[in-house]
């Protein structure tokens, strides 16, 4: 059990240190970086989905005022590593998705950049492209572990047999849809080539990790860890696209040393953010759930088929919560891929927990609605006493008080379970829930340094704040781990100049960086006391968690959605979002109520609107810019109340603080179309919940 | 971005005199759409001629009617008390449109002149008709949610975007534009052209005639009226299908009806056969369906994604009848 720090900053409504900064605009990104002299890079991409380039016409582009070069695969540095074919920017003539890019223009001004850009005339051989994610391809295949090393496929029991001898069956296939991360600052990095002595980078990016993006960057480009520096210190949204570094970073990088000792910026359209910068696959999830008339699971089984790209795997884990959810004693997960002529998709808030609660947790209210079973019961009724995946016990799991309290806030009693039966001033009118899970993740190296100087201390980390903030909560922790006034406590973070931290993903990044802050705290007083000199300063690390190898660790939820469904034209409202989370000490409750209605948020974005339309023609995403691809908007949200219970976990980390950047999002989709479900008697299996799904249900 | 010259000339006829002159100049005003498509290659003038200070921006009462100045920003007209009391549909179809922000920027010349959000037209690395004449059409079997359902050609499904311009529709609103030769006007429902086998061009303005302003009628039956907007998200989105609609009614009687519909076709869709089936008859759910039916003889859906855009064709007969049924029932 890990000794538990005694709350005093922790547990605190603190206003974000970095607040002021940002509202007044002098917190700078990376695409503000004042350098001196900059050149401005523009990304020339593929118009074809597959095959290759036979020859780049580049007279005019290179003709333009004020362009320096342009740069292609004839032309580019050769990469050390081409093992990532993702970062291998320019190395060959081959096009694998349409929007690959196949040249960068080096100009005085973005605009010339832009321009000569357009003027590059490209000669292909096309090849026939395939981008159509279908359940009956018939070359699905199984990759060798899923996101990031979770096994592929779960046999538990004899989930047919099972199904066979179950009183009531549900057996659906839900969908989810492609979707983009778009967080509102695009994809930006700066960067500047010092040729002195061996040579030394600065990229000034937006990153959830300073140090992963050095550590790619510097194998790609085959550099030492001591010539790459990497400096974030705001980040303007990221939700997993930003937490690994994608081409663009290569190809800044490139760029600068193209022009030694001149700064180049180099950020994405958002157009070229729907081709460059990570998505999340569409997934297609048949679901069977067999059930005892009393409600009681015998089998679960999800079977997901999902995309990934031609030139690189990466396998969404969204089979993984039906894993440990609830307590059947038979239970199937698999998971298949369409390796595709697509962009490479990657991390999108709650990879496999958010998609993956969708499809089980609308199958759970149609099985609840078949079993006439109140659909809050049937999911206490299936609590397991211990992970059904591991045998291993919780660490805490608090999903029934979850699912209590929220029904008693949201006013769930006495609901009517009668689909399409309320009817007021025009709006039909129903409720839904589902659960929520995010699994509790610490990653196992950190490091922080404790320095004191003149009353104050200050934290150095290597972390990064997305706008969750990373920028108030660490000196919360650092204090209450040094025994001091959070006021005394400075935190530097966002620079690979700090010792080295983790990536800002899988709602780890709090636990990991202030467990680390705790074991500086420690030794600092260990060597220095409570009278420390001035200068006294030392490093600790977050160490390996030994309680992962003991409980199984998460945070629970649940989710109430009430919908109106216009009765007139389909038009679909959520005017109610209310979640009870659990998930350990909430360390600031401003920041954490930010984080989690920012997540349900989403979750309402998900159920209700966003869609990339891939355009199986031409190989890309059309609906590329933000009038399009639409996200909920202030007018769509409601009031969406966060609650929590106080949950102590004294075994997940010192802080007894579980993640909350994720689990917001997660199971949201599934109570809205549960929600619609009750109001319009349309089940909507097929995500986003648009009106002309319901056009048919709506009354004369 | 192609590079372009920008011109402020001293006056509007100066302005048209530019414009006419050069096939490739042209005007620029609130820039909420043009700046779009500078940066996105889909517009390549050589010149363009700010006209933002040329027109007028005055919104005022002229013998009756209300005169509305080409430069009148969308905020400014849909916060005017002549435009809220006495053309309500009009204050609603603008706020019903873009964000607080574009409608601070954006004009009433330049929201009438507008062009398509079709994803196509508005990506140049695809065939268009509209953009590209003769390269084809890239909506019809792709991505149709936006596109027409009425009056649409083999050539082009694209929709005007502009909600103020369907709102002036029913209002038998007249454009006042100058061109070389001299003022016109144009009935608003004169203002665009089907897309027929030319659809790279949306208006029947030759260029370099500049819009001056809006000539709104004094129409009683308006008062009884009003702009319902169908999206698929609250705000900031264009319509699926749009209704505006004014109701004339005594005794039960229909004695005029002024209605036009947005999202479903190449310009404001004026319904001119539903008019005439409730013109002089009942005020009832029948005739209001039996102008919806009317409405909706000749629409066609576009095949496309996802099922394509047919969806449309109900959901606009399901809101004119809604429309229709809740101005009847207002307080006169």
């Amino acid at each position: 059990m890990a000794q538990v720090l005694e709350p005093r900053a922790m547990g605190r409504d603190l206003v974000r240190r970095d607040g002021p900064d940002k509202i007044r605009g002098t917190a700078g990104y990376a695409d503000e970086t004042p350098v001196v002299a900059p050149l401005y890079a523009f990304l020339v991409q593929a118009t074809i989905a597959r095959g290759r380039v036979l020859d780049m016409d580049l007279t005019d582009a290179e003709l333009g005022e004020g362009v320096l070069r342009v740069i292609t695969a004839a032309t580019a540095e050769r990469l050390a590593s081409t093992e990532d074919a993702e970062l291998a920017a320019l190395q060959s003539a081959e096009i694998a998705f349409r929007g690959q890019v196949i040249g960068l223009v080096l100009a005085e001004t973005s605009e010339a950049a832009r321009r000569a850009g357009e003027l590059v005339r490209v000669d292909y051989e096309q090849d026939p492209h395939d981008v159509t994610l279908a359940a009956d391809r018939d070359d699905l295949y199984a990759p060798d572990t899923v996101n990031p090393a979770y096994a592929t496929d779960t046999y538990d029991g004899d989930v047919d047999a099972a199904l066979a001898g179950a009183d009531v069956v549900v057996d659906q296939t839900y969908s989810t849809a492609m979707y983009h991360n778009n967080p509102l600052e695009p994809h930006a990095t700066t960067a500047l080539w010092d040729p002195a002595g061996p040579g030394f980078l600065t990229l000034w990016d937006s990153t959830q990790g300073v140090h992963p993006t050095r550590s790619a960057v510097q194998k790609v480009l085959g550099l030492d860890e001591q010539q790459v520096r990497v400096v974030c210190p705001y980040v303007g949204g990221g939700f997993g696209a930003k937490g690994r570094p994608h081409v663009h970073v290569v190809l800044a990088a490139m760029a600068a040393r193209a022009v030694p000792g001149r700064p180049v910026k180099l950020a994405l359209t958002r157009q070229q953010m729907f081709s460059l910068a990570g998505y999340r696959t569409p997934t297609i999830q048949r679901m069977r759930l067999g059930a005892d008339r009393d409600g009681h699971l015998q089998a679960i089984a999800i079977d997901v088929v999902e995309q990934t790209s031609r030139i690189k795997e990466f396998a969404e884990q969204t089979g993984l919560p039906t894993r440990m959810m609830y307590a059947a004693p038979n239970r199937r997960t698999t998971h298949r891929l369409a390796a595709l002529d697509v962009p490479v998709p990657s991390w999108m808030r709650a990879p496999g927990e958010c998609p993956g609660m969708f499809g089980p947790e609308v199958a759970m209210d149609e099985l609840a609605e078949a079993l006439d079973i109140d659909p809050v019961q049937l999911r206490i009724r299936n609590e397991p006493d211990i992970d059904p995946e591991t045998g291993k016990p919780f660490s805490s799991r608090n999903l029934v008080a979850c699912l209590r309290e929220g029904a008693e806030r949201f006013g769930w009693a006495g609901r009517d379970p009668r689909p399409a039966e309320r009817l007021e001033g025009g709006w039909l009118v129903g409720t839904g829930v589902a659960s929520s899970i995010y699994p509790t993740y610490r990653r196992a190296e950190s490091t922080a340094i404790i320095r004191y100087d003149m009353g104050r201390y200050t934290a150095a980390i290597g972390a990064a704040d997305l706008g969750t903030g990373a920028w108030t909560v660490l000196p919360q922790i650092a204090a209450d781990a040094l025994s001091v006034p959070v006021e005394d406590v400075d935190v530097l973070i966002g620079d690979t100049a700090h010792p080295y931290a983790t990536v800002a993903g899988g709602s780890s990044g709090t636990a990991t960086w202030g467990s680390a802050l705790v074991e500086a705290a420690r030794a600092f007083r260990d060597k220095f006391g409570t009278d420390p000199d001035d200068g006294d300063a030392i490093a600790g690390s977050a160490g390996p968690s030994d309680a992962a190898q003991r409980y199984t660790m998460a945070a629970f939820g649940a989710q109430f959605a009430e919908a109106r469904v216009n009765a007139d034209t389909g038009e679909l409202r959520v005017p109610r979002l209310l979640g009870v989370f659990a998930a350990g000490r909430i360390i600031n409750p401003r920041t954490a109520r930010s984080q989690l209605i920012g997540g349900m948020t989403m979750g309402l974005s998900m159920a209700l609107h966003e869609q990339s339309v891939l355009d199986p023609r031409f190989g890309h995403v059309v609906n590329h810019d933000l009038a399009e691809y639409h996200i909920t908007a202030c007018a769509d949200v409601g009031d969406v109340q966060a609650h929590w219970i106080d949950e102590e976990d004294p075994h997940v980390n010192a802080m007894g603080s579980k993640g909350i950047g994720e689990i917001g999002i997660v199971g949201t989709a599934a109570a809205v179309s549960n929600a619609v479900y009750n109001a319009t008697g349309v089940r909507v299996r097929d995500l986003p919940i648009t009106l002309d799904k319901l056009l048919s249900a709506l009354p004369d | 971005m192609r590079p372009f010259t920008y011109e402020r000339p001293g006056d509007a006829r100066a302005a048209v005199d530019l414009v006419t002159a050069d096939p490739e100049a042209t005007f620029l005003a609130g820039g909420t759409n043009l700046v779009d498509h500078l940066r996105l290659g889909v517009a390549t003038p050589h010149m363009l001629v700010d006209v933002t200070s040329l027109t007028s921006d005055v919104i005022e009462d002229r013998g009756g009617g209300l005169w509305i100045g080409a430069a009148a920003r969308n905020s400014d007209v849909a916060a005017h008390p002549d435009v809220r009391e006495r053309y309500p549909l009009l204050a609603q179809a603008l706020l019903a449109g873009a964000s607080g922000q574009l409608r601070n920027m954006a004009t009433t010349g330049g929201n009438l002149m507008q062009r398509t959000r079709c994803v196509y037209f508005q990506d140049v690395t695809t065939p268009c008709n509209k953009r590209a004449p003769g390269t084809g059409c890239s909506a019809i079997g792709g991505y149709t949610r936006h596109h027409s359902i009425l009056g649409a050609s083999e050539h082009c499904v694209a929709t005007h975007p502009s909600d103020m311009a369907v709102a002036m529709a029913a209002l038998d609103a007249q454009v006042r534009v100058l061109g070389r030769d001299g003022e016109r006007l144009v009935p608003v429902t004169e203002l665009y052209r089907l897309p027929g086998d030319d659809p790279s061009r949306d208006t029947t303005l030759t260029h370099g005639e500049l819009i001056l302003g809006v000539e709104l009628p004094d129409v009683p039956a308006v008062r009884r009226s009003r702009y319902r907007k169908v999206r698929d998200r609250a705000s900031y989105a264009f319509a699926l299908v749009s209704v505006a609609a004014a109701l004339d009614l005594a005794d039960g009687v229909v004695r005029d009806a002024r209605i036009a519909f947005g999202g479903v076709a190449h310009a404001p869709w004026r319904a001119w056969a539903a008019e005439d089936v409730l013109r002089d008859g009942p005020s009832s759910l029948m005739a209001f369906a039996a102008a919806a039916d009317a409405s909706i003889v000749a629409a066609e859906g576009v095949p496309g994604l996802d099922g394509g855009n047919a969806f449309k064709i109900p959901l606009l007969h399901r809101t004119l009848v809604a429309v229709l049924r809740d101005l009847a029932a207002e307080e006169a």
